[in-house]
């Protein structure tokens, strides 16, 4: 008998050790990016609907940052709004309408810009997903994927983006892609080589309507 | 290569094929007798091995067809002792109940009957006889007038007052007979008291005598399992596996409904621990959540317990009646404890699941002004969160009875497995016993063409023999 509770005893401790030795994190971080230049910026709209899907998808813990993509995006400036949602649920629910008004505000004031510095968009928000801590990092691209540099900005090189994936969103086709769709392809193929070349995961989704594919839940 | 090259290669290699399968059959064929033996051997081997398992295993099920026997037996003499002891405490029970009021009933029957007593010799009591002078005056009156108009006036009085007499004499009979029945009229009441009185009392005698009838088969019951007869056994096993699928079924709806309370609280306990934080893969909160409704349920047991309606812990119905009653008092206090904290935390949830339904209106662009608020949901929840606590209380009941009845149920199912594993290796045993036989007849088959030689050459040896011998 004694045995017996010794055994349960040791067992429970072990599992209850196992628990708490558990470091991982839960939590789920994702960093939006969105494509403000000339060929995409009436796409902006669009970006509304998803951000409200995610306000309503993520939970207590989790990390939002929308962020655009100018001609210089390697910039806090260009975060429009960021916040990890509180562990209270009545908090963070505060929270996301916060986060809400602060997109529409951004979405009635819009501005074009003429260049479309991708690259420094993503290293903005894999840097702020590594902040973050989260154990799932998400960067959402919605954006052509035609980068366009300022002359002088200084972008081909290798990206560390180990653990994040990037998700590209409605991935237009420009006037050019239909005269030759090889460019659209390429475009797309070369994005996907420089993610994974540097660590993250690639996924393109085009149909928005389709919102619980983009977090693959 | 060609073709004629392939045809000798072909030829050649068929040459070297058939000299390997005669040198073959030759070997075999020598090689006969102890191959037979020794598949025979193996086979054999095998199958004895086999059969011994199967026989031991068959063992180890008789020992657990015992063992399983033992278990229902005691638990049903338990179950009897306790029966028994529970009737005996009922019968205690209606003895101090009603015979301790019949005292009060026998001074009633006493004074009733005195009663009817009293009444009856009053109406027994008769008339006085007509005063003696009456007999006079009928002498007198015998007498005769002899035509004397002064005797016949004297006569005539002397009739006049007997039939006077004798009418006063009518009316006073008459009278007191009214009287004695109306003494007698009284009795009736007093009749009808004491039938009630006797029925009431033939009444709490049938019921005694019903528990005596119910205690007759308790206690034949008690002496079977003592005897440990078959028919006691086989009773208790469909017993135990009846309690088994409806204690089982109980407990699925209980597991329900801890189901439904672990949702109204798991929500709002992440308002008290935080919704971000793991235990392992499991969030914090949705732990605490188990952990309340789990407390509750331990709550439970141990007030069943306190309360004896349950014997899962004999320390705690050991107790002292002081300390008992403590217990009762204390878990009973913690569940009420638990059940507001629930109700409140249902309360916390309706808002929370009302700012989220709110946000997630706002998000699609609903207008809210559309939305009917209602106190009936926050209430119902509120009411499901207070009584939850003290409905899983009750899970101690069917839990123990699933607990005694499933040492029963997986006993006959390890039985059953076990039988099923010797049928199993008795099969196997017996397969490999005519698989032996089998391969030494291909093997036979194999070296048929000497074998054929062998019983054409015995035939002529024998044939020789016994023309020699007739000779």
């Amino acid at each position: 008998m004694m045995k017996k509770t010794w055994i349960l005893f040791i067992l429970i401790t072990a599992i209850g050790i196992a628990g708490c030795l558990d470091t991982t994190s839960h939590s789920q971080a994702i960093f939006m990016l969105l494509d403000t230049s000339g060929t995409y910026q009436h796409e902006i709209t669009k970006a509304q609907s998803i951000v409200n899907y995610l306000l309503g998808t993520l939970e207590s813990g989790d990390s939002f940052a929308v962020a655009r993509i100018d001609s210089a995006s390697f910039s806090e400036k260009d975060i429009i709004a960021k916040m990890t949602f509180a562990a209270r649920p009545s908090v963070s629910t505060r929270q996301k309408l916060l986060f809400r008004k602060e997109f529409d505000a951004f979405i009635g004031s819009s501005s074009r810009s003429a260049f479309t510095d991708i690259t420094g968009g993503i290293i903005q928000a894999v840097e702020y997903l590594n902040e973050t801590g989260a154990g799932e990092k998400y960067i959402l691209l919605f954006s052509d994927l035609k980068e366009e540099l300022v002359e002088g900005h200084i972008r081909n090189f290798p990206l560390e983006m180990t653990g994040c994936n990037v998700i590209a969103l409605n991935v237009t086709k420009l006037r050019s892609d239909n005269i030759d769709p090889r460019e659209y392809f390429k475009r797309v193929e070369e994005w996907k080589k420089r993610v994974e070349a540097g660590g993250g995961k690639w996924k393109v989704v085009n149909d928005l309507e389709r919102f619980d594919l983009i977090l693959g839940k | 290569m060609n073709l004629n090259d392939a045809q000798t290669l072909w030829t050649s290699n068929l040459f070297y094929l058939l000299l390997l399968i005669a040198i073959a059959e030759v070997f075999l064929y020598f090689a006969r007798i102890p191959a037979h033996r020794s598949i025979f051997s193996l086979c054999r081997l095998l199958h004895n091995s086999f059969r011994l398992m199967a026989h031991s295993v068959l063992l180890a099920e008789k020992r657990m067809i015992q063992r399983n026997k033992e278990v229902l037996l005691t638990a049903g003499q338990k179950s009897a002792e306790r029966l028994i002891e529970q009737e005996f405490n009922r019968v205690d029970a209606v003895l101090k109940r009603d015979l301790g009021g019949f005292p009060a009933i026998q001074r009633a029957l006493a004074d009733r009957i005195s009663h009817i007593d009293e009444n009856y010799l009053e109406s027994s009591e008769l008339e006085p006889p007509p005063p003696v002078w009456v007999n006079a005056v009928k002498s007198v009156a015998k007498i005769s007038s002899g035509g004397d108009a002064a005797v016949a006036n004297i006569l005539n009085e002397i009739h006049k007052t007997t039939e006077h007499q004798f009418k006063r004499s009518i009316d006073e009979y008459r009278k007191s007979t009214s009287v004695r029945l109306s003494k007698l009229t009284k009795i009736a009441p007093d009749w009808r008291q004491v039938a009630e009185l006797l029925k009431d009392v033939s009444k709490k005698f049938d019921g005694l005598n019903d528990r005596a009838k119910l205690l007759d088969n308790l206690m034949k019951e008690y002496r079977d399992n003592r005897a440990k007869t078959d028919k006691a056994e086989r009773m208790l096993s469909s017993s135990s596996i009846t309690h088994f699928f409806i204690s089982g079924f109980v407990l699925l709806v209980a597991i329900g409904g801890a189901m439904i309370n672990f949702q109204l609280i798991a929500l709002p306990m992440s308002e008290m621990v935080g919704g971000g934080s793991y235990i392992g893969n499991l969030k914090i909160a949705n732990v605490a959540a188990m952990v309340i409704i789990l407390v509750e349920i331990a709550m439970g047991l141990f007030l069943m317990e306190s309360l004896r309606i349950t014997n899962l812990f004999p320390i705690i119905g050991q107790m002292d009646d002081k300390m008992r009653v403590r217990m009762i008092w204390v878990t009973g206090i913690i569940l009420f404890i638990l059940a507001c904290i629930e109700s409140s935390l249902a309360f916390m949830r309706d808002r929370i699941a009302a700012d989220l339904h709110a946000l997630r209106q706002s998000l699609a662009d609903v207008d809210m002004d559309q939305q009917v608020t209602s106190f009936i949901p926050t209430v119902g929840q509120m009411v499901m969160g207070f009584i939850l606590p003290f409905a899983l209380t009750f899970v101690a009941i069917p839990l123990e009875s699933f607990i005694h009845s499933s040492r029963t149920v997986i006993g006959i199912l390890l039985a059953a497995g076990i039988r099923a594993c010797a049928f199993v290796l008795r099969l196997l045993g017996n397969i490999f016993l005519y698989t032996g036989g089998l391969i030494i007849a291909f093997y036979d088959i194999l070296i048929i063409p000497l074998l054929w030689i062998e019983n054409v050459l015995t035939k002529k040896q024998e044939g020789t023999k016994k023309a020699k011998e007739k000779a």
